[in-house]
């Protein structure tokens, strides 16, 4: 009885240490209070603050805007990447999964620095053609997805690659309609992932963005060091939208999930 | 078959390359800008310098601090909750792990923002407890990090082994600490590699709580306002040496899955 009481306690403590923050925020986003703790009215002006602000506007559209076409590049070279080393040899493969392995376990800051180094002091780039943000969030995101596709290729059954070609399909034509459509599940959750790391990125961003471009990370860590109140209090409702979309997004998800298990055990 | 192969082959050089350009090259400029002074000359002063200077050996140390306690919190707290998590015959599991994974997919730095606004409620003045607020800001930062390596290895730990382990006499608590607890390492490790060098570089944390002193992150960063791109990279390089040396002490020891990506694939 008393384990029970303590295993509740444990889940309950490290639930209340995850979510309160957030959910503290979330209730005095519909607030007109400029902090929390003080009690006051319901209000949408945090809300009307977030959508009108042009300023606020554009940082989340070129976040997101940022977010997937990194995210899409990257999974177009990550994948492309899996599945050649997949068929190379074993030193080119292993060579290549070594150099994937650094962006992956190096520090965020040591990465974003070093890619400004070389694109910006070495090379010259300016920083307000977004290359070098985009090159950044790319070698950000796209070892990931080819660490989610690799596994996918090892899985996949190489017979019906060969009988398709057996059957006088192109090897390119085999590898469209035969290895892509196996390893889709991978592609699409390194997709996924490649949003998710480029939206939460703050330090590759920041050593490579144009001056006048703001990521939501950098924006709000920028916002944080001032005393705007009404930005202040208008990223609090950003906040809540954002975790309003990651539950909508994990719900749909688990659903999803559910249909398919239900699915297999139909059949 | 030998064109065949090619084809399938090629489709790898394009990542090749670039991996070569951005992940490569930048290795050998920073290995270069490191060992080099402003004028291009070859020097060890950027190491020496930094190995000599009380204020980075101190900046080194806080780091180490930060992260070792923040490591520690992160396992205390994770270790129990992942288990208990594993451990449950509840039918819907997965949907509750989703729950902890959950805040690694909001901007963090909107929660520190978050845990900022409550920390400031609770303790009136931030800058009273800087150590404290770093440790408590990275924790919740990292946490669902640790919790989901944990949790992959101990759902998958093979409940027969804990049986014989009954059978032939052990306890409960014999049975953990002889069984799951030297099983559940390839996940600890993993949730360990999660936290620990991510708390020695984001200096982003410590300063929207207000906590002005440096870590190993902080230095590059402050290099790179001041544009001294061969201190900068030295730190940069000295942070490399440090996840190689992690990478190397804990080879073969990690979980299978990345973290980083376990709760999406």
């Amino acid at each position: 009885m008393m384990k029970k009481v303590w295993k509740g306690a444990v889940i309950i403590f490290v639930l209340l240490f995850l979510y309160l923050p957030i959910l503290v925020l979330a209730v005095y986003s519909f607030t007109d209070a400029t902090q929390i703790g003080a009690i006051r009215g319901f209000s949408l002006k945090n809300y009307v603050t977030l959508f009108t602000t042009p300023e606020l506007r554009d940082m989340i559209l070129g976040t997101i805007a940022l977010a997937f076409s990194a995210a899409a590049i990257a999974t177009l070279l990550g994948t492309m990447g899996a599945i050649g080393s997949f068929y190379s040899g074993k030193r080119v493969s292993s060579a290549i999964s070594t150099v994937n392995q650094v962006p992956v376990v190096n520090a965020d800051v040591v990465t974003g620095f070093s890619i400004c180094i070389l694109l910006v002091v070495v090379l010259g780039v300016s920083k307000d053609t977004f290359i070098p943000l985009l090159a950044g969030h790319v070698t950000l995101c796209a070892p990931f997805v080819f660490l989610s596709v690799v596994p996918k290729l090892k899985q996949m059954d190489s017979s019906i690659y060969e009988a398709a070609l057996d059957l006088g399909a192109t090897p390119a034509k085999a590898l469209r309609k035969i290895v892509i459509p196996q390893i889709m599940p991978g592609i699409v959750s390194g997709f996924a992932l490649a949003v998710t790391l480029s939206l939460d990125d703050y330090f590759v961003a920041t050593y490579t963005k144009p001056a006048t471009f703001d990521t939501i990370s950098t924006y709000v860590v920028n916002a944080t060091k001032g005393s705007q109140t009404t930005i202040k209090t208008a990223l609090w409702a950003l906040s809540t939208v954002i975790f309003a979309v990651v539950i909508l997004i994990v719900v749909l998800m688990n659903l999803r999930a559910q249909k398919e298990t239900a699915e297999r055990a139909g059949v | 078959m030998g064109r065949i192969s090619f084809s399938r082959k090629s489709l790898g050089i394009p990542y090749a390359l670039f991996l070569a350009i951005f992940v490569v090259a930048p290795l050998l400029v920073l290995i270069y800008y490191a060992f080099t002074n402003g004028q291009g000359q070859f020097t060890l002063s950027n190491l020496t310098g930094f190995f000599t200077n009380p204020n980075t050996l101190g900046t080194l140390c806080y780091s180490f601090a930060i992260s070792i306690t923040t490591t520690a919190v992160c396992l205390l707290l994770a270790y129990p909750t992942a288990y208990i998590l594993a451990k449950s015959r509840l039918k819907a599991k997965s949907v509750i792990v989703m729950i902890f994974i959950m805040p690694m997919w909001i901007n963090f730095s909107l929660r520190i923002t978050a845990l900022k606004e409550i920390l400031t409620l609770i303790e009136n003045n931030l800058a009273f407890y800087p150590f404290l607020n770093a440790v408590i800001g990275m924790t919740y930062d990292f946490l669902p990090f640790m919790i989901l390596p944990i949790y992959n290895t101990i759902v998958k730990l093979d409940e027969s082994l804990l049986e014989a382990a009954r059978d032939l006499g052990a306890d409960e608590r014999e049975a953990f600490l002889k069984v799951t607890l030297p099983l559940s390492i390839p996940g600890i490790v993993s949730g360990i590699a999660m936290v620990f060098l991510p708390a020695m570089t984001n200096y982003v944390v410590l300063d929207m709580l207000y906590n002005s002193t440096y870590i190993m992150g902080s230095l590059i960063g402050s290099y790179f306002a001041a544009y001294n791109w061969n201190g900068g990279s030295m730190i940069a390089l000295i942070l490399l040496a440090i996840i190689c040396l992690f990478t190397l002490l804990t080879r073969g020891m990690e979980e299978e899955d990345n973290p980083r990506g376990g709760a999406l694939l």
